[in-house]
């Protein structure tokens, strides 16, 4: 692999409140190469939009970065002044959110917000602008565009308004883009065609991407590469099929299978006890353990991170090294027992 | 199931879940209709001549249905195809403009209000978002007591013994019973609200994507909650979600609907394994699956029409890559293509 275009090490948000330091994200680590999905996977509180906010430096008051770098193109994010960091977002990296009306101003006109967008960062007169933003939405399948441009937010659909907010992202041609939970919202049908699109540009024009969900099967369709986050930190990353095929961290295994699938039909769901723990001064060690079936004093100790090759990383003191049927069939007994 | 392959003979297994089980609800023809009423300037405007008219929404546009006791039947569709509407109105909540909806035989609506007692605890509900649902001002014990109470289901000496039992059920620490909704999580208020629902036993569920709004650790809790309560108390769901793994997990029939109408039912085998209508094939084609990796999704054209002004004949035709011009003008009746299996298309003719 070439140089990656996005590389993040050991990086920490932290927020500050009256109560303590809440580690939303704690020593996070990942890559994404250019034409690359990486799919940031996680529960609601696990960091995976904090992370998304951190790489953009979108983190507000008590919020902040308390260490590490994010290295874009090999320059370090982290300690740019705002006004560089400006002339990139937007440009060389954009974000895409899960509602749309996040991106759009619901007062003023596409046609306006999509120039604004391309004017803000390129030196171009006001009619290439608007051919820029037509072109952009013929892009993301939109039909009569020029109609579309003079219209306001309010007038589309939820749908429309996603691809508009997508078009609005690949405006500027970015080198990578962050997806947040953008197809959440959406009915099925309609995140088919946003996943189509996504994926099409993407392949295009080479542009990384982040897509950040917390919908295992979306990711499994889209993604080159997975990360697993729970509680601020990576427990599991590596290729999409390695993960998924053969997950080593206790808590992917408990996420999979408590996803309904195809093979299991009726049957029990896989269901990892307890819920996520609160960030608020958390005990140090592995943050699952109260959770985990394969936890014990080893535990209470930081997980050694365990890597294997293509940038397979695992967590995890006591790491499954079976497919993922076998440890689901064996750990079903289990369930079955203590319930 | 295999009771089913030996009833059915020569039949395919599909003819099983309605034939064999007794039927529990019985919806014919249930529409309802949503008027948009004008208000005094637009009444004005139109004796001037303006052509304001009042705006008709059909969200629920004849469905027949039949649940059997003891069966879990999916309802799926995308937004504003009339599942919660529909769901609403078997629960007793909202009145239909026209059809009939019987419960055990006895109508559950008469005259615009829910026919009696007996029916209307009979069918309860679990809505989608459990921080909406719930009181906020009320304890926990009072969320799941009161109604017992009210209806004289428990004395009233026994109600605190009863609500920990029902706590117990759904899972829930007793202990918790003196504590507000704000002091749970996503996850413990939807069994709140489970409980709340069981509290005065309840036949028949209906379940309005209750389960949406949870993490995936969370939500494969609650589905197995779900299960476990249909096995130990022998209820009836009537599951309504637009999440298709998951009714596909759950459900031993499904109901797809588009658009306020029923396009297609069959057991949940024969909808995943050969779904007949194109509107089902699409939706089931663009289900993300964890075994599909890296896949070309190839997504159906066009967006979901206004309710406010659906396509004339099969509500799906501008989209649909088989419409020819009876399509347009004709709609296609549901019919019953093979022993219990109903589609509404006019390619099977």
């Amino acid at each position: 692999m070439s140089a990656p275009t996005l590389e993040v090490r050991n990086l920490e948000t932290h927020f500050l409140t009256r109560d303590g330091v809440v580690k939303a994200v704690d020593g996070v680590s990942f890559q994404v190469g250019a034409g690359e999905i990486l799919g940031l996977v996680g529960e609601s509180g696990s960091g995976k939009s904090i992370t998304g906010f951190s790489i953009l430096g979108l983190v507000d008051a008590p919020g902040r970065i308390a260490g590490g770098e994010i290295l874009f193109q090999g320059r370090d994010l982290v300690p740019l002044p705002e006004r560089e960091r400006r002339k990139l977002r937007g440009s060389k990296i954009a974000m895409i959110f899960q509602d749309p009306m996040m991106t759009l101003n619901p007062v003023l006109r596409i046609d306006t917000q999509m120039t604004e967008a391309v004017r803000a960062h390129r030196d171009v007169s006001k009619a290439r602008a608007l051919e820029i933003a037509r072109e952009a939405l013929v892009k993301v399948g939109i039909a009569s565009p020029d109609e579309r441009l003079a219209s306001y937010p309010h007038q589309f659909s939820g749908g429309m308004r996603q691809r508009v907010a997508i078009a609005i992202a690949f405006l500027n041609e970015p080198e990578l883009i962050i997806a947040d939970e953008p197809t959440t919202a959406l009915d099925v049908t309609i995140q088919g065609q946003i996943l189509h699109e996504a994926q099409t540009l993407c392949r295009e024009t080479g542009t990384a991407m982040i897509w950040i969900t917390h919908d295992l099967a979306v990711v499994a369709g889209l993604a080159d590469h997975i990360c697993v986050m729970y509680a601020g930190r990576v427990v599991e990353q590596g290729p999409i099929d390695a993960v998924l095929d053969q997950p080593a961290h206790p808590y992917t295994v408990g996420l999979i299978g408590s996803v309904p699938s195809r093979n299991r039909r009726g049957g029990r769901l896989f269901q990892i006890p307890g819920m996520t723990p609160s960030l608020l001064n958390l005990q140090p060690g592995c943050a699952f353990r109260s959770r985990c079936p394969r936890a014990d004093a080893a535990c209470l100790d930081e997980p050694p991170v365990h890597a294997a090759s293509q940038g397979r990383q695992v967590r995890c003191a006591h790491p499954h090294d079976q497919p993922l049927e076998t440890v689901l069939q064996s750990s079903a007994g289990g369930q079955e027992a203590s319930l | 199931m295999s009771a089913g392959l030996q009833a059915g003979g020569l039949q395919s297994s599909d003819a099983e879940a309605p034939a064999e089980r007794r039927p529990i609800l019985h919806a014919e023809g249930v529409s309802k209709r949503f008027v948009k009423r004008l208000d005094f300037a637009g009444r004005i405007a139109q004796r001037l001549g303006s052509s304001i008219r009042e705006e008709t929404v059909h969200a629920v546009d004849g469905v027949d249905l039949t649940v059997g006791a003891g069966e879990v039947v999916g309802l799926v569709g995308e937004s504003g195809c009339g599942k919660s509407t529909f769901g609403r109105m078997v629960a007793g909540i909202l009145p239909p403009s026209a059809g009939t909806l019987a419960f055990d035989g006895k109508p559950v609506w008469r005259n615009g209000r829910v026919a009696g007692h007996d029916t209307a605890l009979a069918i309860q509900m679990i809505f989608q978002d459990p921080f909406a649902s719930l009181d906020p001002r009320m304890r926990v014990e009072e969320i799941i007591g009161e109604a017992p109470q009210v209806h004289g289901l428990v004395p009233r000496g026994e109600v605190a013994d009863y609500v920990a039992e029902v706590m117990l059920r759904v899972g829930l620490d007793p202990d918790f019973r003196r504590r507000y909704p704000h002091q749970f999580s996503g996850g413990q208020r939807q069994r709140i609200g489970i409980a709340r629902a069981l509290a005065v036993k309840p036949r028949f569920l209906v379940c309005d994507e209750a389960i949406a709004a949870l993490d995936v650790s969370i939500q494969a809790q609650v589905i197995n909650l779900f299960m476990d309560l249909r096995r130990d108390l022998d209820l009836t769901y009537l599951f309504i979600s637009h999440d298709l793994s998951v009714v596909e997990h759950i459900a031993d029939r499904v109901v797809i609907m588009y658009l306020g109408r029923v396009v297609e039912i069959a057991t949940t085998e024969d909808i995943f394994d050969a779904p007949n209508h194109p509107y089902t094939q699409a939706l089931l084609s663009e289900v993300p699956r964890i075994e599909l990796r890296k896949r070309r999704y190839q997504p159906v054209k066009g967006e979901i029409p206004s309710p406010l002004d659906p396509p004339p004949g099969c509500h799906f035709h501008p989209r649909c890559p088989h419409a020819s011009e009876r399509c347009r003008i004709e709609r296609p009746a549901l019919r019953e293509i093979a022993p219990g299996r109903w589609s509404a298309c006019h390619l099977n003719d």
